[in-house]
């Protein structure tokens, strides 16, 4: 394999890790600041890609951003509604969302379970046109990506020091204390739930359009895929300040898209990203508990090793 | 200030499991009042703080705060007249977040999005100051790292961050080792005094309930059986109390941290 190549699957590899991480930041936001595992995170990724993907076939590559991202808060809004005032349990809230968001998506796409974007104006193909001739025209993605990525982490380190993401925060870490403060963890739920499935949905969308197709099955396995990228980066950079850790959690998503890229080079087949991502969320969430297991498992043995002996 | 009014409360009611929480209970607090609550176990005494503070909505009567009925409000807006502590002294902040941060939380200055301002950094630490513990100098460290004592402090800083019309306190002391205890019973009688605040406290230190506050209440079966304040109750010794608790309730107090602690 030449240069060329391994620099070309590395910047592959960069792209869809910075576009997935935009997911991952919505996780960061859901799962590790309000404590909300959102199942509904695969569909709306979809729904995300399928309306972006409408409206930017129907000429409005611009407003397509716009639309992926206010859906996604109307698919957060619903999720969070269910679980905060229709005393639904909040996995089970994602994964009817996340059910019912697959006939939604159909329908978005007109009946239809593929959209090609091959002739369609894009943010990319805007872009692209832009740079043509200049020494970054073949950069494009790569720019929008990382864009769209540092908007987001901005947002969420200046969002999350005002006193709405504090009670958000606080919200994960002791809704009791947030009552008692006064505020309404129903509407701080709200407020984070839809916030973060924008940016699941913003994701869904520049993927999409980056690739210039969408399937229905585009968010398949994308909540595993992201919970992994977010423990990997809670790897490297979980402690410490929020902005820091945004950056820590889109290093993680890069860091895993890299050794998915190697592992294919190696001729692991495609199929297997699934099943690795749920490998390393299985090992990175059970190893804490494993690891204060450890000292009884370890005298459970011994003892019986001392009865044998006897 | 506090009106109940035939207030009942029956847990998992047309079960065999039924329990009357509250049955019937009227009272009435008048401003400044700090009344001390005793009781045996599941004499209903955090079952009336749940019910006063919003936790669940009572099945019957009427509670009114300050002239406000306030029945049926939910808990999050009573919090902005009531404050709480708990016996748990993890309950009342959030430990993956800063002092500061609990404290801006607490304090509920500005809008939605403005962030903690150099006066409210400035205000916080001259409050946490008046604490005695240090943690004026650690308001960048996350709560989670605070001792017990130290956690209740802040909490009950927190509470009365802005003064509220009524604290409730749970038995806020009795997780605490007896040193820290008696330190935080301290800053208690401190700040309720300092902010002339109405006050009831449930505790299990007999002693205590007479020593401290203007009144005594000793609750049973989900009723208050005994009310005592004045004349009367500075003359009372532990003895009395547990001497009237056999007339009123027909046997011995059964309280076991009340027992130990005796």
């Amino acid at each position: 394999m030449d240069l060329n190549s391994i620099l070309s699957l590395g910047e592959n590899a960069i792209q869809l890790g910075l576009i997935s991480s935009l997911t991952v930041l919505a996780l960061f936001l859901s799962y590790s600041m309000l404590n909300v595992c959102d199942l509904s995170t695969d569909g709306c990724f979809t729904l995300g890609a399928t309306v972006g993907a409408v409206v930017a076939i129907a000429g409005h590559p611009g407003l397509s951003i716009l639309a992926a991202m206010a859906a996604g808060v109307i698919s957060g809004f619903v999720v969070a509604f269910l679980q905060t005032k229709m005393g639904i349990n909040s996995l089970l809230a994602g994964i009817i969302v996340n059910t019912g968001l697959y006939s939604v998506n159909i329908a978005v796409m007109g009946n239809s379970s593929i959209l090609n974007m091959n002739r369609t104006t894009t943010v990319f193909t805007l872009l692209k046109d832009r740079l043509n001739g200049t020494a970054f025209e073949k950069e494009y993605t790569l720019i929008i990506a990382f864009t769209a990525v540092a908007l987001v982490v901005i947002f969420l380190s200046v969002f999350l020091k005002t006193k709405l993401g504090l009670a958000i925060r606080a919200t994960g870490n002791n809704p009791d204390m947030v009552r008692s403060s006064s505020i309404n963890p129903v509407f701080t739920t709200i407020v984070g739930l839809c916030i973060a499935n924008s940016f699941t949905a913003l994701s869904g969308c520049l993927l999409a359009q980056s690739q210039k197709s969408v399937n229905i099955d585009i968010g398949t396995g994308m909540v595993t895929v992201a919970l992994a990228s977010l423990l990997i980066g809670g790897v490297f950079l979980g402690k410490g300040k929020i902005p820091l850790r945004a950056i820590g959690v889109v290093l993680g998503s890069i860091i895993f898209r890299v050794i998915y890229a190697v592992a294919l080079r190696f001729d692991m087949p495609a199929y297997m990203l699934k099943l690795i991502s749920s490998v390393i969320v299985i090992i990175a969430i059970s190893a804490p508990y494993l690891k204060s297991q450890f000292p009884v498992i370890k005298r459970r043995i011994f003892l019986s090793r001392r009865k044998e002996a006897k | 200030m506090l009106t109940l009014s035939h207030v009942s409360k029956t847990f998992n009611p047309g079960t065999v499991n039924a329990k009357t929480a509250l049955s019937d209970l009227s009272l009435h607090v008048n401003k400044g009042d700090f009344i001390t609550i005793i009781g045996a176990n599941g004499a209903g005494k955090s079952t009336f703080f749940n019910a006063v503070a919003g936790s669940f909505m009572t099945d019957s009567g009427n509670i009114i705060l300050d002239g406000k009925d306030i029945t049926l409000m939910p808990e999050h807006k009573r919090a902005k007249s009531i404050g709480r502590l708990f016996q748990d002294p993890m309950r009342g902040s959030a430990p993956g977040m800063s002092i500061e941060e609990n404290m801006s939380l607490a304090a509920g200055h500005g809008s939605w999005l403005s962030s903690i301002s150099r006066k409210d950094k400035a205000l916080f630490r001259e409050r946490l100051a008046l604490l005695g513990m240090g943690l004026e100098d650690r308001m960048k460290q996350p709560v989670g790292l605070l001792s017990g004592g130290q956690r209740q402090a802040l909490t009950l800083m927190m509470a009365t961050f802005n003064p509220p019309k009524l604290l409730l306190l749970d038995e806020h002391t009795a997780a605490l080792d007896p040193g820290t205890a008696e330190k935080v019973l301290e800053l208690t009688k401190k700040i309720v005094d300092e902010n002339n605040l109405t006050c009831l406290m449930i505790t299990h230190n007999m002693q205590s309930a007479l020593d401290l506050g203007n009144r005594t209440f000793m609750m049973n079966n989900g009723n208050i059986v005994y009310d005592v304040e004045g004349d009367e109750r500075k003359k009372l010794h532990v003895s009395d109390l547990l001497q009237k608790f056999k007339e009123s309730v027909g046997k011995e107090l059964d309280n076991d941290r009340m027992l130990l602690s005796e």
